[in-house]
């Protein structure tokens, strides 16, 4: 079958002023099918927002971007900007880390949902988008339906701003919805009840999910398949259970080290584990794999060349020596 | 409401502030208007002692600073020495015209920096924003002197405008629409000078306010739900680069009786500049702290029209500190 969305050898570079590009990402391919939650793990500052942000071509504008995105058969990155405008919401959705600072300080939460509806249908009345505003406010789980409608930003709590970013993200019905970190700024319980609102969501619109995380629980929880990312590559792909049970990859295996498996029995004999060192300089290209340096597994050919991806496993992929690379 | 009440509270104390401090520091300048009559053979020292009695100043400070304050509320504002005119007459009749100069290009500037300043913001590094940008710069660094002498040299080598004052000799024998061309044909030169300083700084402060906003995450969010350009930058990104300008804006108005002084003596435009500048000479003591009131009054203004415009567009500030 056809994928919905497919990336293929995806480069950025963030470009500045006299100083070499920051390659943010170093040809990253992947796809995800219709109805699939794909997860895509990563330290902070390993290019996985980039990677969400560069599928709906919201690159700052300097910025370089290589590669292919398909959607639905259509090639996205030499599209027209209103073209994208049009894709943008209708087809594709994204929500960000921070719904604080992602809704508008000024303007009422109900007419920002209004201006997504009414982007997307020009031929809707001022009634029918506050009708669609304030039925989809119900689905995802508001009450006062018109009070939160008249709200504006400021008044709502964090986890009801991230219910209004979700409401934004799914009124013009799309097909693909991408989430950055959706809960990380929220607290715990308010973060499972948004997990537990887009999974819901997700079964009844039938949506395609990217989930972009570095928390493995979160994943574990949301995702069928997942992608680790470092340093701008897919180091290791495979389902969920099998990347989160039993990683191949030493990176992916140090960064589940990093998750309290069981909170209750984290005493002394369960120490967690912190990863040595930090991801590389994004404006210097390494010379072998880019993991390496803190690497505890590290051999002699990863310092001189960069470990190609092998299958160790039918649908599973990995990029490391270990592995015959 | 508190919060405009407070801020009107606020203005009525500077006010009075002002006017105090303002007494005071005039009184510690060295010599008043009488001394240069007291080289003056022909005037004899009673004469002198019966002109200081007669306007006051034989009186200790306290005493008239009522008296000052007796005659601000019956809307004299103090007697001018050298006119022997209420202040408030002699000020208004000058400061008419600086207002509508300093309107008018205040107004002017704005408009024309608003959308240049969005459409700059726009194309940030491509050509049109390289353009303007530049331009700006180059306007920046010309002195607002040297900037109105050119324009009245060009204007005296193609005599397309008139130079110089506010109307032609013959302004009184004109009709109605005559007079209105020659006034408009005197105002021109003194506008674009004033304009043409003050464009570059608006201009900057709208693009550098509008880049700021449209990298702010709301409006990359409102981008990503696929939100139209036009509407993002009218809608989302203008209101939210509001706030810095909309204090610039009453900053802006608080300038508007000083702005012009310079284009005003330069191209002897009949304003409160030059008038000013003869009553601090001569030490018109009322006339000075008539002005600086005046410029107060205007300062507290701005400020007061910002916080208003502020408390509208800005629901965080609306509902106040909680």
């Amino acid at each position: 079958m056809e994928p919905l969305l497919e990336v293929r050898d995806l480069h950025v570079d963030y470009l500045s002023d006299g100083m070499p590009p920051a390659q943010v990402l170093r040809g990253v391919s992947f796809t995800v099918s219709k109805n699939e939650a794909v997860g895509i793990l990563g330290e902070s500052g390993c290019g996985k927002s980039t990677l969400a942000l560069a599928i709906l071509r919201l690159l700052p504008s300097r910025s370089r971007l290589k590669g292919a995105i398909f959607y639905k058969s259509r090639e996205l990155t030499n599209l027209p900007e209103r073209e994208m405008e049009k894709l943008r919401g209708a087809e594709v959705s994204l929500i960000f880390q921070d719904a604080g600072s992602s809704l508008h300080p000024t303007l009422r939460v109900g007419t920002q949902i209004a201006d997504v509806a009414a982007a997307h249908h020009k031929d809707w009345s001022a009634r029918q988008r506050r009708e669609g505003a304030e039925a989809i406010l119900k689905e995802v789980g508001f009450d006062q339906v018109e009070r939160i409608y008249a709200s504006y930003p400021h008044q709502l709590s964090g986890g009801q701003q991230q219910r209004i970013a979700v409401a934004q993200a799914l009124i013009s019905g799309p097909s693909l919805l991408i989430a950055d970190e959706p809960t990380s700024s929220l607290d715990t319980t308010v973060q499972a009840e948004i997990l537990a609102l887009l999974k819901r969501l997700r079964r009844e619109h039938s949506l395609a999910l990217v989930f972009v995380s570095h928390n493995p629980a979160v994943l574990a929880e949301m995702a069928d398949r997942i992608l680790v990312v470092y340093a701008g590559q897919i180091v290791e792909e495979g389902s969920a259970q099998q990347v989160l049970n039993s990683p191949l990859h030493p990176f992916a295996l140090a960064l589940l080290r990093c998750v309290p498996k069981d909170v209750r029995h984290n005493g002394p004999d369960r120490l967690l584990s912190a990863i040595p060192g930090s991801p590389p300089d994004p404006a210097e290209t390494p010379a072998g794999c880019p993991f390496a340096p803190r690497c505890a597994e590290r051999m002699d050919v990863c310092g001189s060349r960069m470990p190609s991806e092998t299958r160790p496993e039918p649908d599973r992929k990995v990029r490391c020596f270990k592995y015959g690379g | 409401m508190a919060y405009l009440l407070r801020r009107l509270l606020h203005g009525a104390l500077v006010l009075v502030g002002v006017s105090v401090l303002s007494f005071l520091f005039v009184q510690l300048a060295p010599g008043e208007f009488f001394s240069d009559m007291r080289l003056n053979p022909q005037v004899s020292p009673e004469t002198i002692r019966h002109l200081r009695a007669q306007y006051g100043l034989d009186r200790a400070l306290p005493i008239r600073y009522v008296r000052w304050a007796r005659s601000v509320a019956k809307g004299d504002w103090g007697y001018s020495f050298a006119y022997g005119l209420p202040v408030s007459k002699l000020i208004w009749s000058r400061a008419r015209n600086t207002l509508l100069l300093t309107i008018t290009s205040a107004l002017l500037a704005w408009l024309i920096s608003i959308p240049l300043g969005i459409y700059a913001a726009e194309r940030r590094d491509r050509w049109g924003d390289r353009v303007t940008v530049a331009g700006s710069s180059a306007l920046l660094t010309v002195p607002d002197l040297l900037l109105a002498l050119a324009l009245l040299i060009l204007a005296i080598r193609t005599n397309a405008f008139a130079a110089g004052g506010m109307t032609s000799p013959d302004f009184a024998e004109l009709g109605t629409v005559a007079k209105i061309k020659d006034v408009a044909a005197h105002f021109t030169l003194p506008l674009a000078a004033l304009v043409l300083g003050t464009l570059p700084i608006f201009f900057r402060h709208v693009r550098a306010g509008m880049i700021e906003a449209l990298a702010l995450p709301s409006i990359q969010s409102a981008r990503a739900h696929g939100i139209p350009r036009s509407r993002i930058l009218f809608r989302y990104a203008l209101p939210a680069a509001a706030n810095s300008l909309i204090s610039l804006f009453g900053f802006s108005i608080a300038t508007l009786l000083s702005a012009s002084l310079l284009v005003e003596v330069v191209m002897s435009w009949p304003g409160l500049g030059p008038m000013l500048l003869e009553a601090i000479l001569a030490r018109d003591l009322y006339v000075v702290i008539g002005a600086v009131m005046l410029s107060t009054f205007f300062l507290v203004a701005g400020n007061l029209v910002a916080d208003v415009l502020l408390y509208l567009s800005d629901p965080r500030i609306r509902r106040g500190p909680a």
